[in-house]
């Protein structure tokens, strides 16, 4: 029992003394760089960052609002998107052929380039009828790459499932769909909630990508006031509101992560 | 001795060069003013080791601060070494205050937020469209103004924003500056219009959102204004231009913190407005963007 708390006493010192000699090497190496002044004066600069904090806060609330309309649409349209490839047979061919075409297109394609095309192709065709609005352009471009990102992790999560737990369901008399809506889909998407939220993270980064459109996102704001003050602290005003906004997000998936593994092994031992 | 020799030499050949540019009938200012006392070229701090003057500029280089065709790699849209369009002839009248020929200088693409980002400059000086302001002098060096600038607004004709005739009367519409400009700090400070402002990365991205209808009105300023209305925009007019509150904006050369060669810049451009060196070329490259009503 002593032997064991010696033992995690010393590994927590060990972890503690790592940590504080790499973090002063960093801050050693930082601030005897030639640069370091400049660098301060630059990125550093306290009465900018204080005074650009409510803006780029006020426009933060622009990404805040894109992330989350994206996210309501691309987790079920992407889990439709999933099971449209896992339709089994040769009927279905053109249907897994074009959910693959999708998956492979909005994949391949930079995120900003889909959002340019989107947002200033769109309103640029002249259709009365069409949405002007460069906020629906922009939700339209983040959910058709994000879900062609999420429905592969869905897939991934069905693919995980057991044959034989389908082939247990159908000889039991349940159809295709009542084995996928029952016995599959419950256990894929319990395994892929950590990308999945993954994922949600890297949407709301890139939701910083929507500036180029014209409307005043974070980053947008940021390049705004850093180019009125030519002083790159704004920059790290929006840094700082992304990674605030992530980090509890992380270290819930962490956590998550975390669980599974736990339960997984109680599994096992059972 | 030999060294005298050579040098009387060079003064020879100087002597016979000017001669014949003389005979020639062409301008004879080839040989005024070079050179500023105190201002000797290896006095400067110069980038280039071999003693050109490197300056930067953003790319395309937009008229009417930019002319002649694209010539010179990689240059997009017009050429600055043509010293053709307003920056480039200012850009070159400085050299030539400073003692640089037209083949002594150089110049650098530079994206305007290298211009100021901390580090090594690409440039000796750089020049497109940078406004002053206090704020902005804690990073670079400003030079003093080499033109004065209003800003204005360009709508399309026969929309309603076309007949505006107030800053007041703009308030309803939907209006677009293009980032890092001053433009948008007019917007946002001084028209404060009802809806938030569009703000766009390229001159390219902000015309083709006026020409779609995305926004109604596009703040630039006064000469850019009229090169959007008369080339980019087809259907574009310019609606009317703003008189500054308090001290005029200028756009004045951007240098690296504490160069040597500010001063020297400086008592160049002096050199320049005492001579009516300014105002000529103002009249030849930017003589048709004045004539803009008045919005206040």
């Amino acid at each position: 029992m002593t032997a064991r708390v010696s033992r995690e006493t010393r590994a927590v010192a060990i972890a503690l003394l790592s940590t504080a000699v790499l973090a002063a090497a960093i801050v050693v190496v930082a601030t005897r760089s030639p640069g370091w002044g400049a660098f301060r004066a630059y990125f550093l600069d306290w009465a900018i960052y204080r005074d650009s904090f409510p803006e780029i806060l006020h426009a933060f609330w622009l990404n805040v609002k894109l992330f989350l309309v994206a996210e309501v649409i691309i987790l079920p349209a992407a889990l439709f998107l999933a099971v449209l490839r896992s339709l089994p047979g040769p009927v279905f061919f053109p249907i897994r052929a074009l959910a693959i075409a999708y998956a492979d297109l909005f994949r391949g394609v930079p995120t900003i380039l889909v959002i340019s095309i989107l947002g200033f192709g769109m309103p640029a065709l002249g259709l009365s009828w069409l949405p002007q609005s460069e906020f629906f352009w922009a939700v339209v471009a983040l959910v058709l790459v994000y879900t062609a990102y999420v429905s592969e992790v869905y897939r991934s999560g069905i693919d995980s499932v057991h044959a034989s737990q389908d082939a247990a369901a159908r000889s039991l008399g349940l159809s295709h769909g009542q084995s996928l809506r029952l016995v599959v889909l419950p256990q894929a998407v319990r395994r892929v909630i950590p990308p999945l939220l993954n994922d949600f993270i890297g949407l709301q980064k890139d939701t910083a990508l929507v500036g180029t459109l014209g409307v005043v996102e974070a980053f947008k704001q940021a390049q705004i006031d850093q180019s009125a003050t030519f002083n790159g602290t704004p920059y790290l005003v929006a840094a700082t509101l992304f990674v605030l906004i992530t980090i509890p997000l992380a270290r819930f998936v962490d956590w998550l992560v975390a669980r599974d593994k736990k339960r997984q092994q109680a599994g096992r031992a059972a | 001795m030999r060294k005298a020799l050579s040098t009387s030499l060079a003064l020879a050949a100087v002597t016979a060069l000017v001669v014949a540019v003389s005979a020639n009938g062409r301008s004879t200012t080839a040989t005024a003013a070079t050179g500023i006392p105190g201002c000797a070229k290896d006095k400067l701090g110069l980038l280039d080791k071999a003693g050109m003057l490197t300056i930067g500029a953003d790319n395309p280089a937009f008229h009417p601060w930019f002319g002649g065709d694209e010539k010179t790699k990689p240059w997009k849209f017009s050429d600055p070494y043509s010293g053709k369009g307003y920056e480039s002839a200012v850009a070159y009248a400085v050299a030539k205050q400073l003692g640089f020929s037209k083949e002594q200088v150089k110049w650098a693409v530079t994206p305007f937020n290298n211009s100021f980002r901390p580090g090594k400059k690409s440039f000796d000086f750089y020049i497109t469209q940078v406004s002053y302001s206090p704020q902005r002098a804690k990073a670079v060096d400003f030079s003093k103004g080499y033109y004065f600038v209003n800003q204005s607004i360009v709508g399309r004709k026969g929309k309603p924003i076309a007949s505006v005739r107030s800053i007041n009367g703009l308030r309803k519409y939907t209006l677009g500056a293009q980032v890092g400009t001053t433009s948008y700090d007019f917007i946002v400070k001084q028209i404060r219009p009802a809806s938030s402002p569009k703000v766009y990365d390229t001159n390219d991205a902000a015309v083709q959102a006026l020409k779609n209808g995305r926004i109604d009105g596009l703040v630039v300023d006064l000469p850019t204004a009229f090169y959007v209305a008369a080339v980019q925009v087809p259907d574009g007019r310019v609606v009317g231009q703003f008189r500054a509150r308090g001290a005029r904006e200028r756009f004045g050369l951007v240098l690296p913190k504490g160069s040597k060669l500010t001063a020297c810049a400086n008592r160049a451009l002096d050199r320049l407005w005492a001579n009516g060196t300014i105002k000529n070329l103002q009249r030849i490259w930017l003589a048709h963007a004045t004539g803009a009503p008045v919005l206040k």
